[in-house]
Formats: structure tokens, C-alpha cells, sequence
């Protein structure tokens, strides 16, 4: 029997705002527990929501770099359950009226583009944290109300590997909006995936099952593809899949049953009385469309045709918004683009990975980047010199003084290159003699003569022709 | 001594003049409710301590002109956080509560130089008609001890009824400032929805609570409603409305052209004769001071109770599910696993009504019946605020009764969920639309000598015409010149 | 739709709630939700096709905050009210329950 898959996908996003979704509290990672809590975080009684502005124009914002459609008239509401990180025992977030819906992105596997739909997003708030140890639990409040955005697929997946490009596209999307860092392996992406075969050729989709909170788009791969055979296994063997929610297991690269009490899942939705409802004017719709940074499909077909980038580099440039930005700003301080991408996807991309930083915590600077480039494009400095010119600027240093103060510029004058040549020439007549009788090798041996001469600093460019000239005058 | 026969602007008046001092009238609040609250069980804590050294600051600073509030007792119902004195809402899951911020309107009171004297007692969560629903005493009605005061706010309207304070809060969902003021012969208003922040407030239904005041006398609420009114950043249904000085042109108020329209439900024979007749009386009254009077049909009124015990109950049980005894409040001892702290906390926390509602909404919102019925009562709620809507479109007001009957015995209905809900039936239609209304003296039953209230209701944000209309029939009756005897005394 | 609410409707809803109904309080609650929810019935005599459901009567719409952010400074006092904590958290029974874990 052959199977069709089916793919859903529901990822939170969380909003890198000041302050968190319904309270004044500050929205900050790493701080003491329960530190940025006040009484709304906390769930004390006669609190009540404010709604921040800023998670509405993120939303709508993601809304529009999502294709989406923005919902002018929109309420919000209470999802009721218990549980010790949710402190009012409801969750505020939008079921009726979802802030977006019908948005898509674009993907391509194996060559092969496909749209994927989204069946609409919604804005809430993320839950505190819970830690564990033997027989109590332990509830910070620290991230209780921060803004999330939840976005939630059609059912038009159907592999692992589409799944993860989705993820993906999704990831670069949102995060060249600017509102959020959206990093899954520190929570500001979280995807929660649902899986169901059913034989190829048949209508009816089959049972499903959830995995939650995995975090790294390899685990939703290596689940969606162990989950997807053990459906199979499971209807082969002549039995049924049971509807569930199942963990993923990194070690062992399995699934497994979690534990869970039956009947808990009547959340008994309905609109939220403290929070007059809403309706989005297209004035701040356009506002905030006139905000939008502009997206990487947009900025990868610029550097294809514009710029002459390969579509390889534009596709590496364009995987996060900070290094397209700062592509864009180094071109723009008239550095080469061939020259400046190749920088960026080579030694500036090993030196973050070697020191495990992101671009905008090196003192690096499209100015300077782009300055170092000018000064291979002009001869002043060698490739090998830039290599150590880059060691100065990515440490915040000017490439053209650094150069200087660290002898790195090249000798490239001629009153000052002649006279090395003509005494490199006198004491080595058997080397012109072997290029008069046509052996090339002379030359090379010449030019390293040369350059030992000046310490590796002449110009090659610049020693090659005015050594041919005096060669040819001999 | 009692605060009968005085006001708010009198003794204003003598605390800028000097002959009284804050700490004189503090002292007078605490005396007579010691005199009173044996018998009346009024209060669930006293401020003395933090009341009298406000008193004495406020006394050493003096009293300016302007200052109308300060140095004035007032009483705050327990549903209500008060920074520094435990806040209960009458149950026992909030025994001990310590608030650590004041609500709102406490702010604004505290700001005005008011002074707290203590929190009065209510029907748990403001759920109940009686005030026998509270987890800590059974508040007595000061006209018969044997009476209960109404509820929810019947902790504030017993103590101002007995002369303990001049004014107090009170919280009113679906008829609990109006209905207590009734039972107690006193003025209730129960604002328009948005009027008054809720922050602070401990919610029973978020779309129908509202802050409002029991007082002696109609003057007194609408100083008193100024203070507190007003749009507030921290709670976003509160309206950005301008608040008019309602009690400035009250001395100019007239009935003469005044539209009434009286529902033929709110003077039906469903009510009590003697009620009814002193309603009926009332209206009389205005109509020989020029008011005409129009009776109209409002069809959904009976079903009002159903709609609004399934809407409220709904928001409330959502509401209560913060009180699970894990980041304050009572907590079950020698619990188990998790689940125990919530089942038990709240099983051992709650008393019956509030279970029972909880029970209640619980079910409307559960799958499968959210259709059948929250949604469908959300529906019946358009159509009871439009039948308000359109008869507010030609006349000024609706009057009617408060409630059917007078003060009923302790202990006679409380075990009958379904008849004591239905003593809400002339009140909860005004709170599922928002609207502001009154309660005043009318009058008392010929039968019990207990006394009626009449029920004013009046257009969004046009409380200035309640208290213009309340005013005059307080001004041309003597209704408000009777006290309670309290058993005997005074 | 049920018309009558049983002892095991009671229950369900009584599991959704976190409370619990011992034999007598069941015997007790039941018959009174019994007669309530008959009261409720009646609504379903009202015609309301057509009528758009009225949540809240707030005249308010756009009520938003700008997005600034304030520490609260209570910490500790929302501490103090707690019934157990340790070095700054909240403390519970251990939760065993995993489906629930995290954001909705
Ligand atoms: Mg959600
Ligand atoms: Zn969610």
C-alpha cells in the first residue's frame, strides 16, 4: 500500500517588543525569576489586559509578509485551562478573529517550487516557565505574557523536507520583518507538528498525531520522517493510529507517548470581556506596509540582476536580514559586490562561526568592510594583506590606517620598484640569459627574487610589467 | 452618634470652618459602628489604626474649599483592593489576602482625601441577592434584624442605612448596589458600564460589573460618583467620556416635561401589592410634578434572569479560575500532587453559590452547549439592550420597581437558588445593556413597614438625568427622613 | 442538546472546573443545576435569527497601550503572598502532566 502524507505545522513566534502583550512588564530574557512580573503576570485578583499597540502592528506586519489577509474588525479570546504557568487559568489570544488569515510562502525541494498556504495567524500570549526536580515544580513568571505570534498552516504539506523548507521560509520571512529573532534553539521559534497518512488516492485524511515544542528544524525532520514510518507500520501491521500527543525523543531519534490526563482539552473558548474590540483602519495597514523592510525574495532578485551575484550568493546573503542589511550598506559605501559578498559568505561567516557570535555583536562595519575592498580593488593592499587587514577591522579598526600603521600597503611605484629590479637583473644574468632562450621559469624565479627583495610588499601586477619591460629592453 | 441628617457638603463645611475635626468624624464612624455592628454584621475588617493617622494628617494639613472629600469616612466593599488591608470578597480562599495595590476608585477617593473606615461584607464574589452567601457572617437588614440587607453590597448598604458612614461602595452585576439599596431605604446608583474603572475590582462578570455608591441621600452619590468616575489607562473599558459635576445643578432640577416610560413587567402583578403600590404612588408623584408617563412593553424582560445567569456565570467561572491556590490565596493542606492543590483548594475554598455558578458557566461554555446556550443568551442580550435602546430613544427614563418585594427573612431562600436568582429580575435587564440606574426610597410597605425602592433607569452616560429625577422626588417626599430603629435604638 | 444535566454530566463539568462533588454534594448540586439549566431551556423560545451576539455593552473600540516597558518592582511582595516558593519561584507539586507544558 502506498501512503500520502499530510503536514500541518503551528509555529509561535515570540515578538521582540519592550514591553509583553497585555501588561506593562518589560519583555527581557536572562533576568532573576519572577523579576519582570507585576500583579496582571501574576493573575491577581481586580487586574486587568492592556493591550499593547506595538504586538498589533507586529502582527499585522507579519500579516503582510506572509501574504496574508489583515482582519479589520477583530476581538480577542479566553482559552480556559489549568495549568501552574498560566496564571489566570485562561489564555488571552484570538479564535473567532484571527489578525490574519490566508496568507502563503513559497518554497522549493529538490528544484521544485511549491506554494504552502497558512491557514491563518493569530496574536496571544506565551505561558511562564516550569522546571522540575524529583517531586516539585518550580513556576517563573519572567516570560508569562510575552507576545507570540501563532501561525498555522494548510494542510499542504507532504514530506519532512517540506515541512522544513516551510519552517524556513517562514524563519527568513519574519525575521526580515525586524519583529522577532525568531532562533529556535533559544525558543523565540517553537513549532508544534501534526502528521497523518492516508493511502494514495483516497480523500479522507487519517488520524493525526501532535508532537510539541521541537527545537531544531533537523529534530522536526527527524520526527516527521520516524512518525511518518510508524504510521506506516502501525496501519501495515493492520492496526490503527491512535490520535495523540507524542514527544519527540532526540537521542533515540523516536517518538513517544507522553503522559497526559484524558478530557483536559475542552477549553470552553469565548470572546474576552476586558478588551474592547478592534477595527484596523486601512490607513495604519498602509502605514505599517510602508515600514515593511524589504523581503529576501525581493533583495535576492536585486542582487542577481542588479548587482551580478550568483543566485548561490544571493541565497547565502539573504538568510538573515542583518547580513543582507549589511551587504546592502557596504555596497552602498561603494564596495564591490562581488568582492564584499565574498567576504561576508567566506572570512566574515568563519568568524562568526568560529567565535559563535551573530554579525551585530562584531565591531565590524559596512564602512569599513567596503573600505578594505576598495583598497584590494586599487592595489593598495594584496589579498594575503587583506587577510590581516581583516583581522583589524572586524576588530572595529579603519582598513586604510590599519594597512599603514601595520606596513601592510603595497609598494607599487615605479621610481621606487625600478631601481630594486635593475639590481635583482644585474645580479642574475644567467636568468635573463635563460629567458632570452625562451624559458618561462626565469621570470617566476625573477619575481620571487624580487619580492624577497621587498619583503613580499611589491605589487605583483605592478613588478610584472615593468620586469617584462626591462627583460624585453635587454 | 449616627451621620443621620447630614451631608457631605455640611460636613465639609465644618471641617474647612474648624468646628470639626477629620479625627472627630473618624472616631464618630468608629463609636457608632461599634454601637451598630453587633447587631448588623456590617463590616469584615476595620481601618482604624491607618484611618485615624490619616485623619490626623489630614486634620494638620486643614481642609481647603475644594477639598469636598477630605477627611470623610466612607466604606469599601470587600470586592474591592485596598493596598495594605486584607480583601476577601467573603471567601475563604481569599482569607488573609494581602493586595498589594489599591483599586482605582480606592486611589481616587484616597487622592481626594476620603478616608477608609473598613471593608463591609457581601455575598462571596458579589454572588448572591442576601449577603448570607458570604464565607464569614450574615449581614442583618438595620429596619429588621431578621431581614436580610439584599445583596451583594448589602455589607455597605447596611452600614450606611444604620448611620455608620455616609457613603459606601458597592459592586453591581446584575442588581447589587440597586437591590440592597432597596431593602435598606437608601439611594443606590450602579453607573453606566464604563463609567467607573474596574481596576482593582475582583471580577464576578467583566461585561456587567460596575463600581458604584450607597449613600443616605441622592446629593451625597453624585459628589461621590464624580470622584470616582472618569477614563482609567489600566482598564480598557473604561469610557473616554467627559464626567460632568452632577451634583452642581441638582438645586435647579425639574420633572416638568420629564418622558417616563414605565414597562408594564416593572408594575406587573407579579410583584408584591404593597410594593406595587408604593411604586405606583411614586409615580403618581412625578406625574402631579409635570412628568408624563408612558407605560411600554419590554417582551424580553422575562427573559433576562435565564440570559444573564448563563452570560454572567460564564465570564465568572472563567474569572474564578485564577483562585487555585498556587500564587496566593488559601492553598488545601497536606495535598498530594498538583491536581489536588487545585481541586482541593478550590473545593475547600469555595462556598456552594459560587460553586454552583462556576458549575453553571462552566457547563454554558463547555463543548457542545456554547451554542445552546452562552451564545444564544449573547443573542437574547442584543435584543433586551434594544428594546432598552428603543424606548430610551423617546422618553428620559424608565421607571419601575427595584424588586418585587421587600427585605425578605434570613434563611428563607437560600437553600431556593432558583427563586432567589429570580429576585433579580427587575435589575439584571439593565446590566446586560449597560445602562446607568437607580434605586431611591419610594416609600415602605403598608404590610412589613420595610421600605421599596423605586428604580430609575436612564440613557449611556446620562446619569445627570437620573440624578436630576432622583433628586426632586427626594426633595418634594419625606421618604429619606426615616431611620432604622435597629431594634429599638435611636 | 441535553435538557437534563445527570449525575455524570455533574461530574464532567465538575472535573472541567477542578472542583470535586462528594456523594451528598452531588445529590445535593445536581437536582439544583438540574432546575437552573431547565430555566435556561427557555431562551430557546426567543427568536434570534439574524441577532448578532452582544458580548460586552462597551461603546469603546482601538483601546490600545504604547509599548513601553515598566518593571514593577513587586516581586517580592507577590512573593510573600505566595504559599510556597523557593529562591524566587513559585513552588508546586511536581507537575506530571506534559501535554500541557508551555504555550498554547
Ligand atoms: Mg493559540
Ligand atoms: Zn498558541
Amino acid at each position: 500500500m502506498n501512503f500520502q502524507t499530510t503536514i500541518g505545522l503551528e509555529v509561535h513566534v515570540e515578538l521582540k517588543t519592550k514591553s509583553k502583550i497585555y501588561s506593562p512588564s518589560p519583555v527581557e530574557y536572562g533576568d532573576e525569576p519572577n523579576l519582570n512580573t507585576n500583579v496582571i503576570d501574576w493573575g491577581y485578583p481586580g487586574t486587568l489586559p492592556t493591550l499593547n499597540k506595538g504586538v498589533v502592528r507586529d502582527g499585522i506586519m507579519a500579516g503582510l509578509a506572509l501574504h496574508a489577509n489583515i482582519t479589520h474588525k477583530m476581538h480577542f479570546d479566553r482559552k480556559n485551562y489549568f495549568y501552574p504557568d498560566n496564571p489566570k487559568a485562561y489564555q488571552i489570544t484570538q479564535s473567532d478573529t484571527p489578525i490574519a488569515t490566508d496568507g502563503w510562502v513559497e518554497i522549493e525541494v529538490k528544484g521544485k517550487k511549491k506554494k504552502i498556504g497558512i491557514a491563518e495567524m493569530h496574536i496571544e500570549e506565551d505561558a511562564g516557565k516550569n522546571t522540575h526536580t524529583g517531586k516539585y515544580s518550580y513556576v517563573d513568571l519572567n516570560r508569562q505574557g510575552t507576545p507570540l505570534i501563532e501561525i498555522v498552516s494548510k494542510p499542504d504539506i507532504s514530506s519532512a523536507d517540506e515541512a522544513v523548507a516551510y519552517l524556513e521560509a517562514l524563519r527568513q520571512r519574519i525575521q526580515f520583518t525586524g519583529i522577532s529573532d525568531v532562533k529556535m534553539e533559544e525558543g523565540s521559534m517553537r513549532v508544534d507538528t501534526n502528521i497523518s497518512i492516508h493511502p494514495f488516492g483516497t480523500d479522507k485524511l487519517g488520524t493525526r498525531t501532535e508532537m510539541k515544542n521541537i527545537n531544531s528544524f533537523n529534530f522536526v525532520k527527524n520526527a516527521l520522517e520516524y512518525e511518518e514510518k510508524r504510521q506506516q507500520q502501525v496501519i501495515l501491521s493492520g492496526h490503527s493510529v491512535t490520535q495523540e500527543t507524542r514527544r519527540y525523543d532526540e537521542p533515540t531519534k523516536t517518538t513517544k507517548e507522553m503522559r497526559s490526563k484524558e478530557g483536559s482539552d475542552d477549553y470552553r473558548y469565548f470572546p474576552e470581556p476586558d478588551i474592547p474590540p478592534l477595527d484596523v483602519s486601512d490607513d495604519w495597514i498602509n502605514e505599517i506596509k510602508a515600514d515593511m523592510p524589504e523581503m529576501p525574495n525581493s533583495r535576492r532578485e536585486r542582487y542577481v540582476n542588479d548587482l551580478g551575484l550568483s543566485k548561490y550568493d544571493a541565497e547565502v546573503l539573504t538568510q538573515t536580514k542583518e547580513m543582507s542589511d549589511f551587504f546592502d550598506a557596504a555596497v552602498k559605501e561603494g564596495g564591490d559586490p562581488k568582492r564584499v559578498a565574498n567576504y561576508l559568505m567566506n572570512d566574515v561567516n568563519s568568524y562568526l562561526n568560529d567565535q559563535q557570535v551573530d554579525l551585530q555583536d562584531t565591531k565590524l562595519t559596512p564602512a569599513h568592510l567596503a573600505g578594505m575592498v576598495k583598497l584590494i580593488t586599487d592595489g593598495t593592499i594584496s589579498s594575503k594583506m587583506a587577510k590581516k587587514v581583516f583581522k583589524g577591522i572586524i576588530a572595529g579598526e579603519d582598513p586604510a590606517e590599519y594597512a599603514k600603521s601595520h606596513n601592510l600597503v603595497q609598494l607599487s611605484d615605479p621610481a621606487q620598484l625600478q631601481p630594486i629590479i635593475d639590481d635583482v637583473l644585474a645580479n642574475n644574468q644567467q636568468s635573463i640569459e635563460d629567458f632570452k632562450n625562451g624559458k618561462d621559469r626565469a621570470v617566476g624565479y625573477l619575481v620571487g627574487q624580487i619580492m624577497k627583495q621587498t619583503r613580499g610588499k611589491a605589487n605583483p601586477q605592478v613588478v610584472n610589467k615593468l620586469l617584462m619591460k626591462s627583460l624585453n629592453a635587454k | 452618634m449616627s451621620f443621620y441628617n447630614t451631608s457631605i457638603s455640611e460636613l465639609h463645611q465644618q471641617l474647612v470652618n474648624g468646628d470639626v475635626s477629620a479625627t472627630d468624624l473618624v472616631k464618630r464612624a468608629f463609636d457608632r459602628i461599634e454601637e451598630t455592628d453587633d447587631k448588623l454584621q456590617a463590616f469584615l475588617a476595620l481601618n482604624k489604626e491607618a484611618a485615624l493617622k490619616r485623619a490626623a494628617e489630614i486634620d494638620k494639613a486643614g481642609v481647603a474649599d475644594d477639598q469636598l472629600l477630605a477627611g470623610i469616612p466612607l466604606a469599601v466593599k470587600d470586592n474591592i483592593l485596598t493596598k495594605g488591608l486584607t480583601t476577601t470578597a467573603a471567601s475563604k480562599i481569599l482569607e488573609n489576602f494581602n493586595p498589594v495595590y489599591d483599586a482605582t476608585v480606592v486611589e481616587k477617593i484616597k487622592q481626594a482625601g476620603a478616608i477608609n473606615v473598613g471593608k463591609t461584607n457581601l455575598d462571596e464574589f458579589a454572588m448572591g441577592s442576601s449577603t448570607e452567601n458570604s464565607a464569614f457572617k450574615t449581614t442583618h437588614n438595620p429596619w429588621n434584624l431578621t431581614r436580610v440587607p439584599g445583596g451583594s453590597s448589602g455589607g455597605s448598604a447596611a452600614a450606611v442605612a444604620a448611620g455608620d458612614v455616609l457613603g459606601a461602595f458597592g459592586t453591581d452585576t446584575g442588581g447589587s448596589i440597586r437591590m440592597p439599596a432597596s431593602f435598606n431605604g437608601i439611594v443606590g446608583m450602579k453607573p453606566t458600564y464604563g463609567r467607573v474603572s474596574r481596576w482593582g475590582v475582583i471580577a464576578f462578570g467583566s461585561s456587567f460589573d460596575q463600581v458604584g455608591w450607597l449613600t443616605k441621600s441622592v446629593k451625597d452619590n453624585a459628589i461621590l460618583m464624580q470622584a470616582i468616575s472618569g477614563l482609567d489607562k489600566h482598564d480598557m473599558t473604561s469610557a473616554n467620556k467627559e464626567v460632568p459635576n452632577w451634583a452642581a445643578s441638582l438645586d435647579n432640577a425639574s420633572v416638568k416635561g420629564l418622558r417616563i416610560a414605565v414597562p408594564e413587567e416593572y408594575v406587573s402583578d407579579k410583584l408584591d401589592p404593597d410594593v406595587r403600590e408604593v411604586v405606583e404612588a411614586a409615580l403618581k408623584h412625578y406625574e402631579s410634578l409635570g412628568a408624563t408617563i408612558d407605560t411600554v412593553k419590554m417582551p424580553h424582560t422575562k427573559y433576562g434572569v435565564p440570559a444573564y445567569y448563563i452570560l454572567a456565570s460564564s465570564e465568572a467561572s472563567s474569572n474564578l479560575q485564577r483562585y487555585d491556590g498556587i500564587r496566593y490565596g488559601f492553598r488545601a493542606k497536606d495535598v498530594k500532587n498538583l491536581d489536588d492543590v487545585y481541586v482541593r483548594s478550590r473545593t475547600e475554598g469555595f462556598g456552594e453559590e459560587v460553586k454552583r455558578r462556576i458549575m453553571l458557566g462552566t457547563f454554558s461554555l463547555s463543548a457542545g452547549f456554547y451554542d445552546a446556550y452562552f451564545n444564544k443568551a449573547a443573542k437574547v442580550r442584543r435584543l433586551m439592550a434594544n428594546d432598552f435602546f428603543n424606548v430610551l430613544k423617546d422618553h428620559d427614563v424608565i421607571m419601575g420597581a427595584t424588586g418585587a418585594t421587600t427585605a425578605f427573612e434570613i434563611g428563607s431562600e437560600v437553600d431556593d437558588p432558583t427563586k432567589m436568582y429570580f429576585n433579580d429580575t427587575l435589575t439584571v435587564p439593565v446590566n446586560m445593556a449597560g445602562l446607568p440606574a437607580m434605586s431611591i426610597p419610594a416609600g415602605f410597605s403598608k404590610k412589613d413597614g420595610m421600605p421599596v425602592g423605586l428604580q430609575i433607569i436612564g440613557k449611556q452616560f446620562d446619569e445627570q438625568t437620573l440624578y436630576n429625577t432622583a433628586y426632586v422626588f427626594e426633595q418634594t417626599t419625606d421618604v429619606h427622613k426615616r431611620n432604622p430603629k435597629l431594634g429599638g435604638q435611636d | 442538546m441535553a435538557e437534563k444535566i445527570d449525575r455524570q454530566e455533574v461530574q464532567h463539568v465538575a472535573n472541567l472546573a477542578k472542583l470535586s462533588f462528594d456523594d451528598q454534594a452531588l445529590s445535593k448540586i445536581t437536582p439544583q443545576l438540574e432546575e437552573i439549566i431547565g430555566l435556561f431551556t427557555d431562551l430557546q423560545k426567543v427568536d434570534t435569527d439574524g441577532v448578532e451576539p452582544m458580548y460586552s455593552p462597551t461603546t469603546e473600540v482601538n483601546v490600545m497601550r504604547e509599548d513601553k516597558g515598566i518593571r514593577s518592582n513587586q516581586r517580592e511582595a507577590l512573593l510573600k503572598n505566595a504559599p510556597d516558593t523557593q529562591d524566587g519561584l513559585i513552588k508546586v507539586p511536581a507537575i506530571i502532566d506534559e501535554s500541557e507544558d508551555g504555550d498554547k
